[in-house]
């Protein structure tokens, strides 16, 4: 892009590192404000209200009734220091306020001010705060510099989630008038036509006609991409990124392969073409939960029997951990499977019952590593084992491919960095926060690269592949080493011969 | 921000996309291509072309498959790559070119 300065990556370390501190280094960085446009769609006023902070602690106030883990998180932090050097955004760009605890601070010290004793008695002798417009502007900046990965949460002694703290601070600046556009103008597009893009019925039923086109004159197969069939078996939800950008589209092309030859019937729908939900980043359970039912609704209107999940980080922590309570109960698909099923689950199944076969050499010019989405890999599993959501992806890439090899540990599983671009910051206003968000794991990346010739990062979120995309090249790494896992499973996989 | 075309004045968002895409011509995607850097050759424009084609046809821009087929058909499949539409827009096709093209930005995980 031609305006704003130029943007450069920070110099790599080589893990692990910790920055010098340099406070206020991106007190600059905001998202764009959410016009009253992308604001009143969604039920938020259009504009900072007047009496926007009385609001703002009435707001506080009701989320501390509602979420007793808020409360507990705001009440609990000893300041052990931790969290301090495990966060992404801090270790790119050394400012003291992308550490956990700081951020946590912008909204512990007004929590503090209003609702504790110590704190309405003794004020700022106890560390209380009021809610200046000072301090909302950095509420503003800050909690949105923070991708509610909850890697700091994994070694908080306390398990303190900062994701929840950010999304709270982010439900009452809606509240208020102060939303973030990004988010804002997508949910609103959910709602209006299905998904994060805009993309229509007919252009999503061109770009899956296409799709069939495209396989067919590279595998001679009548793959379909179905959309809108009633009584189809499976209902596949994926983040709409899988019909657009590459190497997402790659992806979906692999699970359609998947479910070919396993001689599975599949539809797409197009009313809930999205698994994405981003009513999560910005904390609003009433627009996370209006977008899942459009889920339901498909699944009812189809009459399919399963719901299974594309790749997609977030979308599958919605899916896996809330989709029941949200939009359940389920009691009309078929109870022998699971609901919802990771498509990494059905394919995993697949490869071992030998309904479909790998041909690895057709991924012999690559060494791939894996990425572990931080929502996936913290929040949820992909079968019924602990840890299924960390063997499931690596038994498909080790089955699709000859040579894997892992990250450094302190990045990979449960410890996986962000990619720099989850919870809603995944814009371009917010290119140079990406950029150094992802520096871990670009240190990761490099050490593999150097060590073992790695040639390609295999993701499992749309927001990760967009993300490592647009950034890799800004550390010199070509955007074409980003593949998504089932584009490896599609490569792969041996076609026309059903066993 | 704002576009002057024509003794024209075209309103934009933050990002520099138009505000009303019907307040688009040759003359304002001269222009935004000139805050973007980017001197636009007669590949340029057939990928513009085809965007508007497309967006007045569907009320979205294509998908990037969509694109590179449709640009190998026009310029030749050696020219039908996600690279090349890179090589002739640097910040990514969908979002650079369809700013040039008058179209709205595509939003979501892209």
């Amino acid at each position: 892009m031609a305006a704003g300065p130029k943007i450069e990556a920070p110099t790599l370390d080589a893990l692990p590192t910790v920055p010098a501190i340099d406070p206020g280094a991106m007190a600059a960085s905001k998202p764009y404000v959410a016009a009253k446009a992308h604001q009143e769609p969604l039920g938020f006023p259009g504009e900072l209200l007047p009496d926007w902070e009385a609001r703002a602690i009435a707001k506080l106030g009701e989320l501390l009734g509602k979420y007793r883990s808020l409360r507990v998180y705001l009440d609990i932090c000893v300041k052990c220091g931790a969290c301090a050097d495990k966060c992404h955004f801090f270790l790119g760009t050394g400012d003291p306020r992308n550490m956990p605890v700081a951020r946590q601070d912008l909204l512990r010290d007004v929590y503090r001010r209003h609702f504790t004793l110590a704190g309405k008695v003794f004020g700022g002798l106890v560390g209380a705060a009021p809610l200046t417009r000072e301090r909302l502007d950095q509420w503003y900046s800050y909690f949105h510099q923070c991708s509610q990965c909850r890697r700091c949460a994994v070694f908080c002694p306390y398990g303190i989630d900062t994701a929840e703290i950010s999304m709270a601070a982010r439900e009452i600046m809606d509240s208020i008038g102060i939303g973030q556009k990004y988010s804002n103008e997508i949910i609103a597009k959910v709602h209006k036509i299905g998904n994060n893009l805009g993309l229509p019925q007919p252009a999503l039923e061109d770009t899956l006609l296409g799709l069939e086109e495209d396989v067919k004159e590279a595998s001679g197969q009548d793959v379909k991409f179905p959309l809108d069939v009633e009584g189809a078996e499976v209902l596949l939800v994926t983040p709409s990124a899988d019909f657009f950008a590459e190497p997402h589209v790659d992806g979906l092309i692999g699970y359609a392969k998947v479910f070919h030859q396993a001689g599975l019937s599949w539809t797409l729908s197009s009313y809930a073409s999205e698994a994405g939900n981003f009513g999560m980043f910005i904390g609003s359970y009433e627009q996370m939960r209006k977008i899942a039912l459009r889920i339901r609704k498909a699944a009812l209107d189809l009459k399919v029997k399963r719901i299974v999940f594309g790749e997609c980080g977030h979308a599958w922590r919605v899916a896996y951990a809330f989709l029941n309570t949200l939009a359940g109960p389920f009691d009309f698909l078929d109870p022998r499977y699971p609901v919802p099923q990771h498509i990494m689950e059905l394919t995993r199944g697949f490869i071992r019952s030998g309904a479909i076969r790998l041909d690895r050499d057709a991924n012999a010019d690559k060494v791939v590593t894996v990425h572990d989405s931080c929502n996936i890999a913290r929040a949820t599993r992909m079968g019924p084992e602990p840890g299924s959501q960390f063997v499931y992806p690596r038994d498909i890439l080790k089955a699709a491919c000859p040579k894997f090899v892992d990250m450094h540990p302190d990045t990979t599983h449960e410890r996986t960095f962000c990619c720099g671009g989850g919870g809603g910051l995944l814009t371009d206003e917010l290119l140079d926060l990406r950029v150094k968000g992802a520096k871990p794991r670009v240190e990761a990346l490099k050490q593999v690269v150097e060590s073992h010739g790695v040639t390609h990062l295999a993701a499992m979120c749309a927001i990760c592949k967009s993300q490592f995309t647009k950034v890799l090249p800004y550390y010199g790494y070509d955007m074409g080493m980003v593949v998504s896992v089932h584009q490896l499973v599609g490569n792969a996989i041996r076609m026309g011969e059903h066993s | 921000m704002a576009y002057q075309a024509n003794g024209k004045t075209v309103e934009t968002d933050e990002e520099g996309y138009l505000v009303n895409i019907n307040e688009w011509s040759e003359e304002v995607a001269g222009e935004i291509a000139k805050a973007e850097q980017i001197a636009m050759s007669p590949e340029h424009w057939e990928v513009v072309n085809f965007l508007r084609e497309y967006y007045s046809e569907y009320q979205i821009a294509p998908a990037i498959r969509v694109l590179t087929k449709a640009i190998s058909k026009k310029l030749g499949a050696e020219k039908g790559s996600n690279k090349y539409l890179y090589e002739l827009f640097p910040y990514g096709p969908a979002k650079q070119a369809c700013k040039i093209a008058g179209l709205p930005k595509p939003t979501g995980c892209v």
